[in-house]
């Protein structure tokens, strides 16, 4: 089965037999049992009423008569909508800093001459060795001697560009042949010039992926926040849903009606953006 | 006008390279510094040579949790460098509908492991879906208690991690079985190599770097487990704080008036030991593939 996709592949030409096609659409509906339906028992908990028993021996997937009260209640108990804005603060300022910083890091690296590029590039290859875990401690006491401890920017700043990006940023201006900007320097061309009418264009696809992990990861981050922020009033989403926990596991309606808050955006973004995402991972965007 | 003035490299790679300084380098330098403090979240903290080590060396708690780390990381390892592989030989053919399921498949990480914690937790409750589902066909008596004892708290952190890193290795495998040459394939089933005899013959062997390069990545991202195991004990760590894992000793360390920075700054630093052997390895990997 393994092998029979691999002799269609590149060729337009379809050997696959009906048996074929029946196993592995059987499978595929295996996998994606496997990996949905969690999140549909758990959509399905957060839209079922108060009298419904939630913990019927006989387990129901659809809710006998749908209602959004949880969605209602939970915003009554935590603020659950300004948890919301304050993860979306953050990711707003991370994906700039990263579409930005990186892209414009990355142009330089790969397509400008400049003193020290090379001692640089080892600087920040070095740096993706090394776990974020283990000096996190660490930027902990940077964000706080610059007095941002327990603040959203503070949240933001340290992953506002991600020496990864910039890396897979050069890697894609890299790619671009050099004639092209050979051409636009005897022109006359500013590199500021080149990037915009050169590098961007070209770099489109990589530069939708990086923002669309750079929005994923700071929505989702929670060792971080929990670690910068102390006032409730300033929790993101993903570190107010644990408090959430803490407080009403009496009643799993409620926090079902939080976790979708918080996973249904990331995964609308998600699948609004996808084809550039796939896109990007064929032309051999993500290695590692 | 020809005017290719000498900073322009500079302006353009300065942000990035401050952000190198502030949040990289300079918190590594200091995490070292701070391992021989008592430093405290409120500032402050006097040099104290080794006692942060020596007390290291003889915590129960990091023992336990150096111990879930490793058991976390030798269970995930063949899972998740196995069964991504096979889904993504799955989604490979490019069927009708291919790009949904490739989507779908994903969902789970995308999704916050703050998030997927909840819902697992939720799952496996004992009076969740699992053990309810389980009772009803009859198949247990008693609820099992997936979150309340230790080694099943352990086991229910793995499958939610494995779980949740399929779609993301799937990507990864996906795009090295692009290069798997299609005329091995065909010549191999010339040869009247079936199906799983090919995999094991042909695709595996194509994608051996790769494969390689997964294991790497799952045991270094299986000794940074944090939110799963922390959401699903409630914070608390488990039954008798021996859930933990080493970061969250040290995001332990770190809260509050009470913090002690120094310390949680020599556990980061055991964590960077024992992560160090497979980070090695990614090194060498990275060389030979440039």
């Amino acid at each position: 089965m393994a092998a029979h996709a691999k002799s269609a592949r590149h060729s337009g030409f379809n050997t696959i037999t009906t048996g074929e096609k029946v196993l592995r659409y059987t499978l595929l509906l295996v996998v994606l049992a496997i990996t949905v339906s969690p999140f549909l028992w758990q959509l399905s908990t957060s839209l079922k009423s108060l009298d419904e028993d939630i913990y019927a021996q006989t387990p129901t997937f659809l809710p006998e008569h749908p209602t959004l009260d949880n969605y209602v209640k939970v915003a009554e108990t935590i603020p659950v909508w300004s948890y919301a804005a304050n993860s979306l603060v953050v990711a707003v300022i991370v994906v700039a800093g990263n579409a930005v910083g990186a892209t414009i890091a990355g142009y330089a690296l790969a397509k400008l001459r400049f003193r020290g590029a090379k001692l640089l590039m080892g600087l920040f290859l070095a740096t993706l060795v090394l776990p974020g875990e283990v000096t996190i401690i660490s930027q902990y006491v940077t964000v706080r001697g610059l007095g941002l401890a327990d603040t959203l920017v503070g949240v933001a700043l340290p992953g506002a560009i991600g020496m990864l990006n910039v890396l897979l940023m050069r890697t894609a201006f890299q790619a671009i042949p050099p004639e092209m900007d050979e051409a636009a320097i005897i022109d006359g061309a500013t590199a500021w010039q080149r990037l915009r009418h050169i590098g961007l264009p070209n770099v489109r696809g990589m530069l939708s992926v990086i923002t669309i992990f750079a929005f994923i990861g700071a929505w989702d981050d929670f060792l971080w926040p929990l670690i910068v922020l102390t006032n409730p009033e300033n929790y993101t989403l993903t570190v107010g849903l644990q408090y959430l926990n803490g407080t009403f596991s009496a009643n799993p309606r409620l926090i079902a009606a939080g976790t979708m808050i918080s996973f249904l955006p990331i995964v609308i973004v998600f699948a609004a953006l996808q084809r550039f995402f796939f896109r990007g991972v064929e032309e051999g965007a993500i290695k590692g | 006008m020809t005017h290719r003035r000498w900073f322009t490299p500079w302006l353009l790679v300065a942000p990035a390279a401050v952000w190198l300084f502030v949040f990289n380098i300079w918190p590594s330098i200091n995490t070292v510094v701070l391992a021989f403090t008592n430093a405290k979240p409120l500032g402050g903290g006097r040099f104290t040579g080794l006692a942060n080590f020596t007390r290291v060396l003889n915590d129960d708690q990091l023992a336990d949790a150096l111990l879930n780390s490793i058991v976390f990381m030798v269970v995930c390892l063949p899972l998740l460098t196995m069964l991504p592989l096979l889904i993504a030989v799955l989604v490979e053919k490019k069927l009708p509908g291919i790009m949904f399921f490739r989507t779908a498949f994903y969902t789970p990480v995308v999704a916050s492991a703050v998030v997927v914690a909840l819902i697992w937790g939720w799952m496996l409750n004992d009076r969740g879906l699992v053990n309810g589902f389980a009772q009803w066909l009859g198949v247990i008596a008693a609820p099992i208690p997936f979150l309340t004892d230790r080694w099943l708290l352990l086991f229910s952190a793995i499958s939610l991690t494995v779980w949740k890193g399929l779609g993301y290795y799937m990507i990864i495998y996906l795009s090295a079985l692009g290069n798997v040459r299609r005329e091995l394939h065909e010549a191999a089933a010339v040869d009247g190599a079936g199906p799983v005899r090919r995999f094991w013959s042909v695709t595996v062997p194509g994608v051996r770097n790769t494969m390689l390069l997964v294991s790497v990545l799952v045991s270094v991202s299986a000794l940074r487990v944090f939110s799963e195991l922390y959401v699903l004990s409630n914070g608390t760590g488990g039954p008798g704080g021996r859930d933990m894992s080493v970061v969250m000793l040290i995001q332990m360390y770190s809260r509050g008036f009470t913090g002690h920075l120094g310390y949680a700054s020599a556990l980061s630093i055991v964590l960077l030991v024992v992560t160090i052997g497979p980070m090695l390895l990614l090194l060498r990997l990275n060389r030979k593939a440039a």
